[in-house]
């Protein structure tokens, strides 16, 4: 057990996901002897190889359809996008392939040894090209896992299971934690299921429920809320698709009231999945409306990103309005 | 570093390059009388490979007017023909191993056939039925079958073009002497994943042929509309790869360049373009008219350059083959397809069930909830989803 931050437990899943399966290969814009623009796959060219950790020309809908290619065909791809922000141009690939290759097919041909690493997210003045957190187009296709973690533990442990899932799993690492977010990761392999969000802190006044980076601004959200005497239990989804509704529907059940954060912008998010699902879950429950604290209905701002931000003094103003509706 | 730009000739006034700058031979090997031209070099092919050959031909002619008829009946949706380009796919397709990866786009069902997909799976993918192997899941001609190495076809155009260059990569991973083939048409090559998957493939030199069936259309597209370049042989130097022009109509020219194309693939690990410049003679698909935007006259000339008459003729030259027995071939695969027609059309669709299974590998509880709701639904009003009613 060591203390590494998030980028070091990325890197360390990756090594020993590459190590355990020698059909796997790791590929992507710069992640070859560079190690990627965030240096996850740091030094793992010089371990396994050019021909299984490589840089790919410049083409997102290549890498995805590369990997989905690999995939069809035995191989455990392993593909960077190097900003969720990019992952557009492979948003055919992704959706249209990716997703459905099982199903269209009839299983005769499948691409879950797809796993597509991508760092998402703001807090790190990047502006509308290096902020984004294109989740929610990801969320409505069928056929794909989306998962989330919020600490180097969980990437480590999320990832491993992300890459030995045998569905395509799109991941998102929150880059603002990259370095910042330094935890007790063990040695060794392990793996955390997919599908099962964590109750992170019991509470007893509300629910507040995150993924990713927004799950420190949810607990920095609770600490002011206790100060005013308001308990608030915590969940992390850290899967969306399929996402854990029993979980989630027992919280609310016993708080009574429920808060979702996300950076994404408010409209079609996937905090209004949520609210309308766990509406249907716990009516007779709640004692008041699903409170939504979200990003704006903008593109993501550079100036302006502190304000954009679901932060922490949102949510609690939020929380205190939710329990004195 | 290996920029090219320090090995070129210098030239000291303004000169640019242009479409004619490029100039790409074709490879023809038969003429249209079913005589060999006096110099060509033949493929490897015997009477047993060109029986195989010509037996996929007459099946997929049979089975495109057969099936063309059918869906004029309103007995299936849609159907597509590969008529007038039967040389370029089976001519490909013969010069493969059976363990080669086909990704089609999906004008290739002779490829399926030359590789043994029977009669009775083309039925029942066409209906859509109970035993489809893609669980009814696709409009009829999205064939696939795992058991014959040929990928599912899928309807977005140009995705199976990178995803061949990954298929190929695989196979130099494993250490397996395989190769994927990719088709497509030379509108698709218009793509963003032609590019990314042509490129890919040079870059990280993976085994794998990519056939372009330049055909002159795209749906109503005629190629002066689609390129200004030298067809798309001449983006192949561009990328890095290997490159060849045939005539498309012409059996032993695809025979021969694919044969090569797959050594050279396999040996070197590198991709191979091939070009075969060939004529859809009939609609793009049922849904289309074509005589909405080319003329009779066009038809008719290409008429005369039909690839399978052309086959034909080289087979009877041979010896291999007579007028009476080709004519019984038609004969016994019309008889055939629609005895299996018959069959195909009365088997029920798969059980709802099947609605969710596949998404992922098992059903999360989310789907199985609808299911579960959804045939709850079902049994309150079964008269109005004949499908399902009393399959439950």
């Amino acid at each position: 057990m060591a203390e590494i931050n998030m980028l070091q437990a990325i890197n360390d899943a990756l090594s020993i996901a590459l190590e355990s399966d020698e059909n796997s290969i790791l590929f992507g814009e710069d992640v070859g002897h560079f190690g990627g623009v965030f240096r996850a796959t740091s030094g793992l060219q010089d371990k396994f190889g050019r021909d299984r950790c490589f840089n790919t020309p410049l083409t997102e809908q290549g890498i995805a359809g590369f990997a989905n290619g690999l995939a069809s065909n035995g191989m455990v791809a392993i593909a960077e996008i190097q900003f969720a922000d990019y992952i557009f141009p492979a948003f055919d690939q992704i959706v249209n392939e990716t997703a459905k290759f099982r199903y269209r097919s009839g299983n005769e041909f499948n691409v879950g040894g797809v796993t597509f690493r991508t760092p998402y997210g703001g807090g790190i003045a990047g502006g509308h090209y290096h902020s984004q957190s294109p989740e929610a187009y990801f969320t409505h296709t069928a056929g794909l896992k989306v998962v989330v973690p919020r600490n180097a533990y969980q990437a480590k442990g999320l990832l491993l299971a992300s890459i030995r899932d045998p569905n395509p799993v799109i991941f998102f690492e929150p880059k603002r934690l990259y370095r910042a977010n330094i935890a007790e990761v063990p040695d060794g392999d392990y793996e955390i299921e997919l599908g099962k969000a964590e109750v992170v802190r019991q509470g007893s006044d509300i629910t507040l429920v995150a993924w990713g980076a927004q799950v420190e601004i949810i607990e920095k959200a609770a600490d002011m809320a206790a100060k005013k005497g308001i308990s608030c239990e915590i969940v992390d989804l850290r899967t969306l698709s399929p996402w854990d509704v029993d979980t989630l529907a027992a919280s609310v059940k016993k708080t009574g009231r429920l808060l979702i954060n996300h950076e994404a912008p408010l409209t079609g998010g996937f905090a209004g999945e949520i609210s309308a699902t766990i509406q249907e879950e716990c009516f007779l429950h709640l004692e008041s409306p699903i409170a939504r604290v979200c990003g704006l209905d903008t593109p993501y701002p550079l100036i302006h990103e502190k304000e954009y931000m679901p932060d922490a003094l949102k949510t609690f103003e939020a929380i205190k309005a939710t329990v004195n509706f | 570093m290996s920029n090219a730009t320090s090995d070129n000739e210098t030239v000291h006034r303004v000169s640019f390059l242009d479409r004619e700058s490029v100039n790409i031979p074709i490879l023809k090997i038969l003429q249209a009388d079913g005589t060999v031209y006096d110099n060509a070099v033949m493929p490897v092919i015997d009477e047993a490979l060109a029986h195989r050959i010509y037996d996929t031909c007459v099946f997929t002619r049979v089975l495109d007017e057969r099936m063309l008829g059918a869906q004029r009946q309103g007995r299936i949706s849609f159907y597509m023909t590969c008529t007038g380009e039967e040389a370029s796919i089976i001519g490909s397709t013969a010069s493969l191993d059976d363990g080669d990866v086909i990704l089609a786009q999906y004008r290739e069902h002779a490829a399926i056939r030359y590789r043994g997909f029977t009669t009775e799976q083309f039925m029942n993918q066409l209906f859509s039925n109970e035993k489809d192997l893609g669980k009814g899941r696709q409009m009829p001609i999205h064939y696939g079958s795992a058991e014959l190495n040929y990928q599912t076809i899928s309807s977005p155009l140009a995705t199976q073009i990178p995803q061949a260059t990954g298929v190929g990569y695989s196979f130099k991973m494993q250490g397996k002497r395989n190769i994927a083939i990719c088709y497509f048409g030379e509108g698709a090559a218009s793509e963003g994943d032609f590019h990314a998957g042509l490129n890919m493939a040079a870059v990280l030199k993976s085994p794998t042929i990519f056939f372009c069936r330049n055909n002159g259309y795209a749906i109503s597209t005629p190629t002066s509309e689609q390129y200004c370049g030298n067809g798309i042989a001449s983006r192949g130097p561009g990328y890095g790869i290997h490159t060849i022009r045939v005539d498309g109509n012409d059996m032993l020219a695809v025979l021969a360049a694919t044969q090569q194309a797959r050594a050279y693939a396999v040996e070197n690990h590198s991709p191979v373009l091939i070009e075969a410049m060939t004529y859809r003679l009939g609609a793009h698909s049922s849904s289309d008219d074509p005589s909405g935007y080319r003329s009779k006259d066009e038809e008719a000339k290409w008429q005369q350059h039909d690839p399978v008459k052309r086959f034909k003729l080289w087979m009877i030259n041979k010896g291999w083959l007579t007028e009476s027995q080709d004519a019984e071939m038609y004969e016994r695969y019309r008889k055939e397809i629609l005895a299996e027609l018959k069959v195909a059309e009365k088997l029920p669709m798969s059980m709802l069930d099947t609605i969710i299974e596949d998404v992922y590998d098992t059903p999360p509880p989310r789907l199985k909830q609808q299911l579960k709701d959804l045939k709850k639904h079902l049994k309150k009003y079964p008269d109005s989803y004949p499908n399902s009613k009393g399959r439950l």
